[in-house]
């Protein structure tokens, strides 16, 4: 049987203890997401987006509550889950290349042609000879993109993966990351702060609060086909999300002609 | 940090300045009939030395001993260093096993290894490797561990989330990760491994530039001294650029 969820999370607290003082960076937090589908968690610092997302890929595996992905009980990572960090966490005296080679299973660590297929998904063929410290940082980030999917996982997972990039390359990686998830039909969960970014790649959104990290509200988005960032769906989605942060007199008019 | 200065001509007039300077010095002290030739040799009788002892090999095979002495006595040591400091980076167990009597021997100079080495050893060339080895062992052990423990914890997350086997790790992520602090342990311990074969070799030797120093002082000759003393400094300098130039073609990545 197929499972159609593939990610399934029940009663989720995670708490934090220093010795001195706890900290409740999860409760309670039931999530279910849809094989295939592209969902969005957005909070501010401290509400445990991160810390569920490194749950989910299994970083982080002290944890009460039931996570399951795939229909099993999350234990320690694995290549199926592929995880792209906010830092691109290439090793620098690796070429881009070798980069990918390193992260492949055994198996597979000869298949250059693998390796070049998706260099090319990402754009970065003529730099697979280039060490890290030759690439920009939107560059860099797709490269680990590439590397998380090259190990061909069943999911996603993205923390805050554009969130040190400027604004125009990270609005082009966005829209890459939205073609490479049309084209290759995998999950793809993103932690983000950036209320745009959350609602345009989003079917899902997901609204945290901190103190302690709790799900307040998931949204669905519809953005119409093609999603249009200027469209009048894009801003009204993007209001509701506004209005769970910010008091209404606080939002700014936003105009759509 | 400066900027790097361009090599231009008035950079290369400032690098030999000083030398040149010092040089004038000598000569002039000479010309004004200050130089006792017991304590302080004339330039002129420098070089004569100097020529002299090239003439008749005794530069070459001086510089020969010590400068082999230096590569057996060093490698020993490095490969010793890098071994055991891997195992204590990568067995917490072995780290507490073996600390306590690290930290103990690691004080103690290598001069004060030389009794213990000629007892042990003889005055042949083994004890002078022993001390070789206590000189260089410690810097290239030390920073060995330091540069593991300072590897970034990031990419052992990495590995985990790609599910790397251990010998992968140590392959693709330990030894590259380390490799730059390495890189300066082995120019510290060429270094101390230099400083310990001139020490050794002027206690009990019959050949080496620490020789020619002991010789040169018995036979109350300033200026064979002042020309081992030369040797030292200028092959000392030449194997730390050997060196530096080894870093930077090995750690592109910098």
């Amino acid at each position: 049987m197929a499972v159609e969820n593939i990610v399934e999370i029940k009663h989720l607290t995670k708490v934090f203890n220093d010795g001195k003082n706890e900290v409740r960076a999860l409760e309670d937090i039931g999530l279910e997401i849809k094989e295939g589908s592209f969902t969005s968690i957005i909070g501010g610092s401290g509400c445990g987006k991160s810390t569920m997302l490194r749950i989910i890929g299994g970083i982080d595996i002290e944890y009460t509550g039931e996570v399951l992905v795939n229909g099993s009980k999350v234990t320690a990572p694995s290549r199926e889950k592929g995880f792209v960090f906010q830092d691109h966490r290439l090793l620098p005296w690796l070429t881009v290349k070798e980069n990918i080679r390193f992260s492949l299973p055994k198996e597979q660590k000869k298949n250059d042609a693998l390796i070049k297929e998706y260099l090319e998904l990402v754009g970065l063929s003529d730099f697979e000879n280039s060490l890290p410290k030759q690439l920009s940082g939107g560059m860099a980030q797709r490269v680990a993109i590439a590397r998380a999917l090259a190990n061909k996982p069943k999911i996603l997972l993205l923390d805050e993966p554009f969130g040190a990039l400027d604004a125009i390359t990270k609005v082009n990686l966005q829209e890459e990351l939205l073609k490479i998830w049309q084209k290759e039909k995998i999950t793809m969960i993103i932690v983000t702060h950036d209320i745009d970014e959350a609602v345009y790649l989003g079917e899902n959104v997901v609204v945290m609060t901190p103190r302690p990290g709790r799900i307040k509200q998931i949204y669905k988005t519809d953005l119409g086909t093609p999603r249009l960032r200027t469209g009048s769906l894009f801003a009204k989605a993007r209001e509701d999300i506004y209005k769970e942060f910010f008091k209404e007199a606080e939002i700014p008019f936003t105009y759509n002609i | 940090m400066n900027k790097p200065q361009k090599k231009d001509v008035f950079y290369w007039f400032l690098y030999f300045a000083l030398p040149l300077i010092i040089l004038i010095i000598w000569e002039s002290f000479d010309r004004a009939g200050k130089l006792k030739p017991y304590t302080m040799p004339s330039l002129e009788k420098l070089f004569d030395t100097t020529v002299e002892y090239a003439k008749n090999g005794q530069l070459l095979t001086n510089i020969g001993v010590s400068v082999s002495l230096v590569l057996e006595g060093f490698f020993l040591a490095l490969v010793t260093a890098l071994i055991i400091g891997m195992l204590v980076s990568l067995f917490p167990k072995f780290d507490t096993f073996t600390d306590l009597i690290i930290q103990i021997l690691k004080p103690i100079p290598p001069i004060a290894w030389i009794p213990l080495a000629i007892l042990w050893f003889g005055i042949g060339q083994e004890s002078k490797i022993f001390i070789i080895f206590i000189g260089a062992v410690f810097p290239v052990f030390l920073n060995t561990v330091d540069g593991v423990k300072t590897i970034d914890k990031k990419y052992f997350e990495l590995a985990k989330v790609y599910e790397i086997p251990k010998s992968e790790l140590i392959k693709n992520i330990i030894i590259p990760g380390a490799l730059p602090s390495i890189m300066t342990g082995i120019r510290l311990g060429v270094g101390n491994a230099w400083v310990s074969v001139v020490a050794a070799e002027m206690i009990g030797a019959t050949k080496g530039v620490g020789y020619m120093l002991s010789n040169g002082r018995s036979l109350s000759r300033p200026d064979i001294v002042i020309l081992g003393m030369l040797l030292v400094g200028v092959f000392g300098k030449i194997m730390d650029d050997i060196l530096r130039l080894l870093r930077k073609k090995v750690i592109t990545w910098l």
